[in-house]
């Protein structure tokens, strides 16, 4: 017996749903049996991970605010991966979007004013996209690898943000901690219920997944970048330029990203610090894939890699898992995920051997 | 005589189609056997089929006397099986000698293959330089690259798919001398075409596909082209009717001389000037990569030219506008490269409408107006009578002749001033070529500018009011195509100014 791997003529809509839940069903058993391997009762870690995390108001009102921001920027890089622009630095545009958006909240005069919140977004998203701006500019005139760049912009913007809190902008009253002081109260979302820290930037996220959806969907400006992606020769045969793709995506990654910084400043943070996301911005990337580059997919995607986010922290909290080994299950599921995918274009075909 | 290779029933099925159904056939050793049929007759299959690169569902295949069993194409080279594919299959970076000692088996021994490559091209009548680059190489050279290195394994069935694609007349000739020398040792050939003339003229019997069964075996060289063509095309086939034509007063495209430098290993255009106007078809004649694919993409906008020279679309000056510009002056370009560049592969037929077609009325604020583009598609389907699974289907699943179809129906559906077409019948089926000329005709005797690149002089010769031929990057003056013939064209297919010798001969035979 041979096995051939074949392209299928069109891709298989049943498996476009099955592969999802075969996906779950292969990372639950060789979980299972991972964790029965290393001594642990594989029904209740899974419990631990997947349902634990569910069962309070508190941990849904966590679920959303962590699911949040994943699925801002994952809209927003979506837009410039279906054109093939890969920005993977929307970590680094997060981080100058918070930084600006703390700098209005901080330094605007009138620090009671109801504008401050709107500015801060604003600026938020215009830092983002400034961010953004130096690879599209430097890929679209001079060709750069906007893979590199974007990453590396990453690097100067952490480095540039612990210089602000270690520098100028650390709070003197602050016991010489890293931090900036805290922003005022209008410069802050007002939670829905202060005994959760849930906030309607919430609706911020729900509107872009809406504007991604139309955006990729229905624009005619969509379609040019899909074109662009797919089939660059057809782009330019069409007439569509390739350097308008390239702005749009990095500047929509960007202004998302910056956006999102903004989010958890004005949210959970209140200040900045060294550390103002756990990696955001990275995660955003493959939530942006699990999703297929689809506004409702990367909102199921950011459900689950914000529910993975939680159940890692639940099980070492209360079974004592290491956090290696929770990533390394977090790492599973996402390898299955993604392999699944692969069955919806090509199918697999025994080829009986004539001995 | 023990025949060289028979085919019991061979049946292969695809999801969605049957390729071949109960198909039998029989070749004798030193037969040259012709395969007929139009696009998706199941020609390729068949032939991927004999080769091993493809299993059938059921039948049998039986090479002089033995059944094969276990087929793929090491198996069929080991028996004797050779194939020379319509793409060639060539590293362009390195020489012939070592693009054939990858392919062959045994020692390494670059001197003693090089002998043997010039040996045996010089017997066959198609010397080849074994030293020199692929990539220096004409298209016709690379196709003697193929078939030496098929020669050299001492083949006894040697399988040729569409082979004349790219060649000139004169080279035509050639390689049919080269194949009969072949079959008089003994070598069955079996030949994919879709030309008749040319069955007519090498072929000793023919089997006739139709729909993936056969419809009939023929001789070729006793039977007229008019009967093979209804064995292939199934019904009557449609007469061309080619009106005078009344040209515009002013031309719609002007070209005056236009210089470009090659790009990566093309073809550089040197001082190229002439004329479309509204109401005629204008040909350009010439073998492959004689920089065709540079005009037209310099034409269509693509490409923006930095050198002299300059185009005119209805007396604007258009050398700064790209490709999108230019379609609003109303041009239109059907490309040869069908997937990828003329539509875009993963994308359904009413998306890849919207590709060319978003200043029709497709696009509404901004926003893609669905409905509208797939009324759009499903008209260009239903005109042209695209086989597809409706306005949903992936562009990638069509076939080649059908997708071209669908382009040039979207290109033309468009109203274009002036449309610009290359290979409008590469692979596409004997009936739908008659149709697509004629679409072709009629939209210039309304009064457009067409421009049309082929490689098939008898195209050419139907359809166009004046010829133009291309060879190393020069454009001849015009010819009048009432006023010219297949051998004049030829000549300056191969010759065109140039500093050698065989160039000032062709200045003179413009002259004359």
């Amino acid at each position: 017996m041979r096995f051939r791997i074949e392209q299928r003529t069109e891709p298989s809509a049943s498996m476009r749903v099955a592969a999802p839940v075969v996906a779950t069903v292969l990372t639950l058993l060789v979980g299972s049996a991972m964790f029965a391997v290393l001594g642990y009762d594989p029904l209740s870690t899974l419990q631990a991970f997947f349902i634990a995390p569910l069962n309070s108001m508190n941990g849904l009102s966590e679920l959303l605010l962590k699911a949040s921001p994943l699925i801002l920027i994952g809209c927003g890089l979506a837009v410039g991966f279906r054109a093939n622009v890969w920005n993977i630095g929307a970590e680094g545009q997060l981080i100058i979007g918070a930084i600006a958006a703390c700098g209005v909240g901080l330094f605007y005069p009138d620090p009671e004013s109801p504008l401050l919140l709107p500015l801060m977004v604003l600026a938020g998203a215009c830092a983002g996209m400034l961010w953004a701006a130096i690879p599209a500019f430097l890929r679209a005139r001079m060709n750069t690898n906007e893979i590199l760049v974007t990453l590396m912009l990453t690097y100067i913007a952490t480095l540039f943000l612990s210089w602000l809190v270690h520098g100028p902008w650390r709070d003197p009253a602050g016991f010489n901690y890293p931090q900036t002081a805290l922003l005022p109260a209008a410069a802050m979302f007002e939670p829905f219920d202060y005994s959760y820290r849930l906030n309607p930037s919430i609706f911020i996220t729900g509107v872009a997944v809406l504007v991604m959806w139309l955006f990729t969907d229905r624009s005619f400006l969509g379609y040019k970048m899909s074109v662009g992606g797919a089939a660059p020769l057809a782009a330019r045969y069409a007439g569509f330029r390739e350097s308008a793709a390239v702005w749009t995506g990095l500047l929509a990654g960007g202004a998302a990203a910056g956006i999102a910084g903004m989010a958890e400043l004005s949210g959970p943070l209140g200040q900045l610090s060294p550390q103002i996301s756990p990696g955001y911005g990275f995660a955003a990337i493959i939530v942006a894939f699990i999703g297929r580059l689809n506004a409702f997919g990367i909102v199921l995607g950011g459900l689950l890699m914000s529910l993975l986010f939680l159940g890692g922290e639940t099980v070492q909290l209360t079974l004592g898992l290491s956090s290696s080994l929770t990533r390394v299950f977090q790492g599973i599921l996402l390898f299955f995920l993604l392999a699944a995918d692969f069955f919806i274009f090509y199918r697999i075909r025994l080829i009986p051997e004539h001995a | 005589m023990i025949p060289r290779l028979e085919l019991r029933n061979i049946s292969k099925r695809y999801p969605g189609v049957v390729a071949n159904d109960d198909i039998s056939m029989t070749i004798l050793p030193g037969e040259i056997h012709a395969v007929l049929g139009e696009n998706g007759a199941g020609k390729s299959t068949l032939m991927k089929i004999i080769y091993g690169a493809a299993q059938a569902d059921s039948g049998e295949i039986v090479c002089d006397g033995k059944l094969i069993e276990a087929h793929n194409p090491a198996t069929s080279r080991a028996l004797g099986i050779e194939m020379v594919y319509q793409h060639f299959a060539l590293f362009e970076s390195v020489t012939v000698v070592e693009n054939i000692a990858l392919a062959v088996s045994g020692a390494f021994d670059l001197n003693a293959l090089a002998a043997q490559i010039t040996e045996l091209s010089a017997r066959y009548g198609m010397p080849i330089d074994p030293w020199q680059r692929v990539h220096d190489l004409s298209v016709g050279e690379r196709q003697r690259v193929e078939i030496v290195r098929c020669l050299l394994q001492s083949p006894k069935l040697l399988i040729l798919d569409e082979p004349t694609s790219v060649l000139t007349p004169q080279a035509v000739t050639k390689l049919f001398e080269t194949l009969r020398q072949l079959a008089s040792e003994g070598c069955s050939i079996l030949y994919i075409s879709h030309k008749l003339d040319e069955v007519q003229e090498l072929c000793d019997s023919a089997t006739v596909l139709r729909n993936g069964k056969v419809t009939g075996a023929a001789r070729p060289k006793e039977t007229t082209a008019i009967e093979l063509a209804r064995m292939m095309v199934g019904s009557k086939l449609p007469e061309m009717h080619v009106t005078p034509s009344v040209r515009s007063e002013k031309p719609v495209l002007s070209v005056r001389g236009l210089s470009a430098p090659a790009g990566k290993s093309g073809i550089a255009l040197s001082d190229i000037s002439f004329d479309v106007h509204g109401g005629e078809i204008v040909g350009l004649a010439g073998v492959s990569g004689n920089g065709q694919a540079e005009l037209i993409s310099l034409l269509s906008g693509e490409r923006l030219h930095r050198d002299g020279g300059s185009i005119g679309i209805d007396g604007k000056p258009v050398d700064r506008l790209d490709a999108a510009a230019r379609r609003k002056l109303g041009l239109t370009f059907v490309p040869e490269e069908r997937l990828g560049r003329g539509a875009v592969p993963p994308h359904s037929l009413w998306q890849n409408a919207v590709l060319t077609g978003h200043k029709a009325g497709l696009v509404r604020r901004g926003l893609v107006d669905r409905g509208k583009a797939n009324g759009f598609a499903r008209a260009v389907i239903e005109k042209f009578k695209v086989k597809a699974n409706g306005v949903q289907a992936a562009a990638q699943s069509l076939s080649g002749g059908n997708l071209q179809k669908y382009i040039v129906g979207r290109e033309i559906a468009l109203q274009p001033k002036l449309l610009l077409v290359s290979q409008p019948t590469w692979g596409v089926d004997v009936g739908a070529a008659a149709f697509i000329r004629q679409t072709l005709v009629d939209l210039s005797r309304a009064g457009a500018a067409v421009l049309v690149v082929s490689e098939e002089l008898d195209e050419l010769f139907e359809i166009c009011d004046r010829l133009l031929v291309i060879c190393q990057g020069r454009v001849s003056p015009s010819l009048i195509r009432t006023q010219t013939n297949r051998e004049e064209v030829g000549l300056l297919m191969t010759r065109i100014g140039g500093n050698n010798e065989t160039g000032r001969s062709g200045q003179v035979a413009l002259q004359n």
